[in-house]
């Protein structure tokens, strides 16, 4: 599991996937294989070199679970043998891409047997691979990409919940990237807060323990709001928060996620896997 | 093959006139005289000039530069006038594929000079993109090969097959020669071009290993027209832009970039993949496995879907079906949940990833996105149903529509919205559309109506189909539902009633707007006649008297028909009510009834007794007192409103009298009266009036006929 943490992943939600089975991953590893290797080729008429030697592995996650019911996640990554300079060939992973569905009840509810539900597919890599591997997908498996979107709301509640997390090991400062319109070019706020300070805010505001609501949600930002208005006079409420990082994960709005701590994995994506579900129905 | 076929220049050449140049050049080379050095041969100078000067300044039209590729390479000139030729072949819009294979003939004939034949191959290769139709130079791939073998061609030979070779010109023999060629030449970068080209189509026929990575395999034969191109597609551009994306060559789609999940991009449909290949390790096993299941690639015609029906899978894209009406036919038929949760789930998103109002970026592809709607609502069309993710986008997304980009398509699909609780839809539905629809043009206001009307329609239809559906399967249709239905449908009658009264007042009671107005108004009256649902809702007097005082008589005579057929409606319903033994559930309530009488007779007082003014009982209605009336100045206002009076219906009155009366100038319409008012009568039939014969036949009962006992008849 710690290859997920500490990558830049870009968020996708996926429709379900239609007669996808974990018994024929070996099969689709050798199409994928063969696909990726053929679309490299496509359009490099002029410059014929020579085999990549790519390979594509499918593999299960376990664990990214939240509830039985829940499909088991999927991992795809893509390995390129390189010849080393002791003449060893070495396989070295260049693109990597899991499939995953967390506390993802609503979706499941109404789906028939033919479809696997995994609402959320994060990759890291070249886009050129995401595309190919992507295109494949939806071609064999009639579903559809789209980037995952996250508004200000959802990264708000994103920043409240992962301050109220506790963490063991040293912990990194809270930032909150604004964004704000103007001309000639955008102007970025980023708002660092201590984590100690971010916690005791936090844990002033929530009332019942495991439960968050909205009113909290909204009460914490607007303490923070008020806390930078009183020193730059600026109202942050009125600028656009594009991206939060927070000791357990960064997120910024385009659809980018980087994991920091394994311990909330799960928490991080059950949320994630909601966002999801909203963009597909 | 020796000579031009001029019908092979682009349309596009024609549209700009041809410079008189041209013209005058091309009729000139014909009668130039042979092989008469350059020097001493004003006449063939000057015609090259300007042969040079056209073809800089604007390109050479399709024909024009068959015809001086002919000339170049027949050998008729000297060197240096080929050359100069060659170089001035510039295309304005296209090289015509026919004349490059006559070139191609002129090539085998051997007349011109070797150094002409190269200037010729490296200005195909520089044309190569502007060629159309280029089937027919695939087929002289074998012609082209058989010039390898001259030295001096080869490596221009070789670049030109590169652009020709297709997977099924990699042939046996064409290895072995090319290995053959090799091994005489030594590993020239043309030739390993051409076999590593080969080698990706056939690994198998290419045993040689060919080094890695090779930046450039052939030299630039372009830069003798580069500049020359660039120049002409420069001033073309300025001058016209449609000429200019002809040259561009590639399709609106396929040059612009678009991310690579983008589902605008219908696939054409194919069989699924991955069932197949699982299929295989099973089936040597299976020998008594059922049919193959036939590939969709092959499915052209309605008698082949029939004889493979059993046998036919879907499409590994469930969006390849709605271009394809085989396709829509099957799934129609076939009642598996997982094929609309497949389109569903994959129109969800398309429609909300590419909705051109919802994500500012989508804006350029305005053009894509009504297209897509547009193929959305003829398969909805053909289905004779609505998609319930198209409805659902619908509901997502017009609260956000500001009422112009793709509205045909927009009010279009929203006629198959289903049936469903109509409180629900509301506020989605018909608050948004109702705010648009107070505030835009008349032309919205019409259209609106007009798919306001299709959505009734679809739904009556609907209702119907159920009713038959019902009837045969022998289940007794439930109350309740009917009654939802019979309140939906209600509902949206009354909200359309409300928006028409509403947009009558804000458009001065535009004919455009009634006309439209009526026309809803025709499908509503006849509900319980034609679709068999026990409803009736009479048009709001705002409606009502407007058209009644309309000034335009195809609306009086609409009007005329509506409430003719309300009245057959009332009279069936109440008809069946006294026959049938049965309790109805249904029958339309007594102010339904009342209404109508008001409406009727201030229609009869309107157009017959002139005494609509006087009597009009309806609470909104024209009633006026007689103080009133006096002050208007209008003589005997008693007798004067009705058919001859009436402001619609004047024109004719004016041409009835003309006709009865050619030589009284004066128009005294009270001559009309007695037996000329039936005349008149007659007169107005024949005129089209259809609507008025109806209404005056079935409502008003007169003394010289036998009176019959009817419900709001007026005895005269």
């Amino acid at each position: 599991m710690a290859f997920l943490l500490r990558k830049q992943w870009a968020l996708y939600s996926v429709t379900p996937l239609y007669k996808f089975s974990y018994a024929n991953m070996k099969e689709y590893s050798r199409h994928l294989s063969a696909f990726v290797a053929a679309e490299k080729q496509k359009g490099l008429a002029m410059v014929v070199g020579i085999d990549l030697s790519i390979k594509v592995i499918f593999s299960t996650l376990l664990g990214l679970k939240g509830t039985d019911r829940d499909q088991a996640a999927i991992l795809v990554q893509i390995a390129s043998k390189t010849q080393t300079i002791s003449g060893k060939e070495e396989e070295k992973v260049v693109w990597s891409g899991w499939f995953c569905c967390v506390f993802g009840d609503e979706l499941l509810e109404n789906v028939p047997e033919d479809f696997i539900c995994l609402p959320l597919f994060l990759a890291n890599g070249a886009e050129t691979y995401t595309a190919i591997i992507g295109t494949w997908f939806q071609k064999t498996f009639d579903c559809c990409f789209s980037r995952l979107t996250i508004s200000p709301l959802n990264l708000a509640w994103m920043a409240a919940m992962w301050t109220g997390y506790k963490v063991d090991s040293h912990a990194v400062a809270t930032e909150l990237i604004f964004s704000v319109p103007c001309i000639p070019q955008r102007l970025d706020i980023s708002y660092a807060i201590h984590p100690e300070d971010a916690q005791a805010l936090w844990d002033t505001v929530q009332n019942t323990q495991g439960e968050v609501t909205q009113e909290e949600v909204d009460l914490f930002m607007d303490c923070l709001y008020s806390h930078f208005h009183r020193h730059f006079k600026i109202h942050l409420s009125a600028t656009r928060l594009v991206k939060v990082s927070t000791s357990i994960a960064s997120v910024h709005s385009d659809g980018n996620l980087k994991i920091l701590q394994s311990k909330y994995l799960i928490g991080v994506l059950m949320l994630l896997t909601e966002l999801a579900i909203l963009q597909i129905q | 093959m020796f000579t031009t076929n001029r019908d092979a220049g682009s349309p596009l050449s024609w549209s700009r006139p041809i410079p008189e140049s041209v013209a005058r050049m091309r009729g000139a080379w014909r009668g130039v005289q042979d092989h008469v050095p350059l020097r001493r041969n004003r006449v063939l100078q000057k015609h090259l000039a300007t042969a040079e000067s056209v073809a800089l300044q604007s390109g050479l039209p399709p024909d024009a530069l068959g015809e001086l590729l002919n000339v170049a390479l027949s050998g008729k000139h000297a060197d240096a006038v080929n050359t100069r030729l060659l170089k001035c072949l510039i295309p304005a819009s296209v090289v015509p594929g026919c004349s490059v294979v006559s070139a191609v003939s002129w090539l085998c004939v051997g007349k011109c000079s070797s150094s002409t034949e190269l200037l010729f191959l490296r200005w195909l290769i520089a044309m190569f993109d502007f060629i159309d139709h280029k089937e027919q130079l695939y087929a002289l791939y074998g012609f082209f090969f058989f010039f390898l073998q001259d030295e001096k061609l080869c490596p221009y030979i070789c670049h030109i097959l590169y652009l020709l070779t297709r997977r099924e010109s990699v042939k046996p023999f064409r290895v072995r020669k090319l290995l053959d060629l090799q091994a005489k030449m030594g590993m020239q970068p043309h030739l390993q071009a051409l076999l590593s080209l080969y080698k990706l189509f056939y690994p198998a026929l290419v045993s040689i290993t060919l080094p890695a990575k090779m930046k450039t395999y052939f030299k630039n034969s372009e830069s003798l027209w580069k500049a020359a191109i660039n120049g002409v597609r420069q001033r073309n551009q300025r001058t016209s832009p449609v000429s200019q994306q002809l040259i561009l060559g590639p399709t609106r789609l396929q040059s612009r970039k678009r991310k690579w999940n983008t589902q605008l991009i219908l696939p054409a449909s194919s069989s699924s993949t991955s069932n197949t290949t699982v299929s295989k390790e099973v089936s040597h096993v299976d020998i008594f496995s059922p049919t193959e299941s036939f590939p969709l690639e092959k499915l052209c015609t309605f008698s082949q879907l029939l004889q493979n029906i059993h046998c036919l899978e879907f499409p590994s894209r469930m969006s390849s079906v709605l271009r394809n009406p085989l396709l829509l036919h099957y799934i129609n038929c076939i009642k598996d949940e997982s094929i609309y949760l497949r389109l569903n789930y994959w129109m969800g998103q398309a429609l909300q990833e590419e909705c051109i109002w919802c994500k500012v970026d989508n804006q350029l592809y305005e053009e894509d996105f009504k297209d897509f709607l547009d193929t959305v609502y003829k398969a909805e069309c053909f289905l004779q149903e609505g998609i319930s993710s198209c409805e659902e986008f619908l509901y997502k997304s017009l609260p956000l529509w500001d009422g112009s980009c793709c509205r045909l398509q927009v009010l279009r699909l929203v006629s198959w919205i289903p049936l469903n609780s109509f409180s629900e839809v509301k506020p989605y539905l018909c608050e948004p559309l109702a705010q648009l629809f107070f505030t835009s043009s008349l032309y919205f206001k019409c259209s609106v109506l007009e798919s306001l009307k299709e959505l009734l329609q679809n739904w009556l239809n609907w209702h119907v189909m159920q009713l038959d559906m019902e009837s045969n399967s022998e289940i007794s249709p439930l109350n309740t539902t009917l009654s939802g239905l019979v309140n939906c449908v209600a509902e949206l009658i009354h909200f359309v009633g409300q928006l028409c009264a509403v947009a009558l007042r804000l458009e001065s009671n535009a004919t455009f707007l009634l006309h439209f107005i009526l026309d809803f108004y025709e499908t509503v009256c006849d509900i319980y006649l034609k679709y068999n649902l026990p409803l009736l809702v009479l048009p709001p007097a705002g409606v009502f008297y407007p058209a009644l005082l309309s000034m335009d008589s195809v609306i009086l005579n609409q009007l005329c028909y509506i409430i003719y057929r309300y009245r057959t409606n009332l009279v069936a319903a109440k008809e069946s009510e006294l026959v049938k033994k049965a309790i109805l559930q249904f029958k339309f309530s007594s102010q339904t009834y009342q209404e109508y009488n008001q409406y009727i007779m201030v229609m009869v007082g309107c157009l017959w007794t002139s005494s609509a003014f006087q009597k009009d009982i309806h609470p909104q209605g024209i009633c006026l007192d007689t103080e009133v009336l006096e002050k208007t100045r209008v003589q005997e206002f008693r007798n004067s409103f009705n058919i001859v009076y009436h402001p619609a219906l004047t024109g004719y009155a004016i041409l009835f009298l003309e006709q009865a009366w050619p030589h009284d100038k004066t128009l005294d319409f009270s001559l009309i009266k007695g037996k000329k008012w039936n005349w008149y009568l007659e007169y107005l039939y024949t005129q089209g009036l259809e609507g008025l014969k109806f209404f005056i036949e079935s409502s008003i009962s007169r003394v010289s006929q036998t009176p019959k006992a009817k419900k709001g008849s007026v005895h005269i």
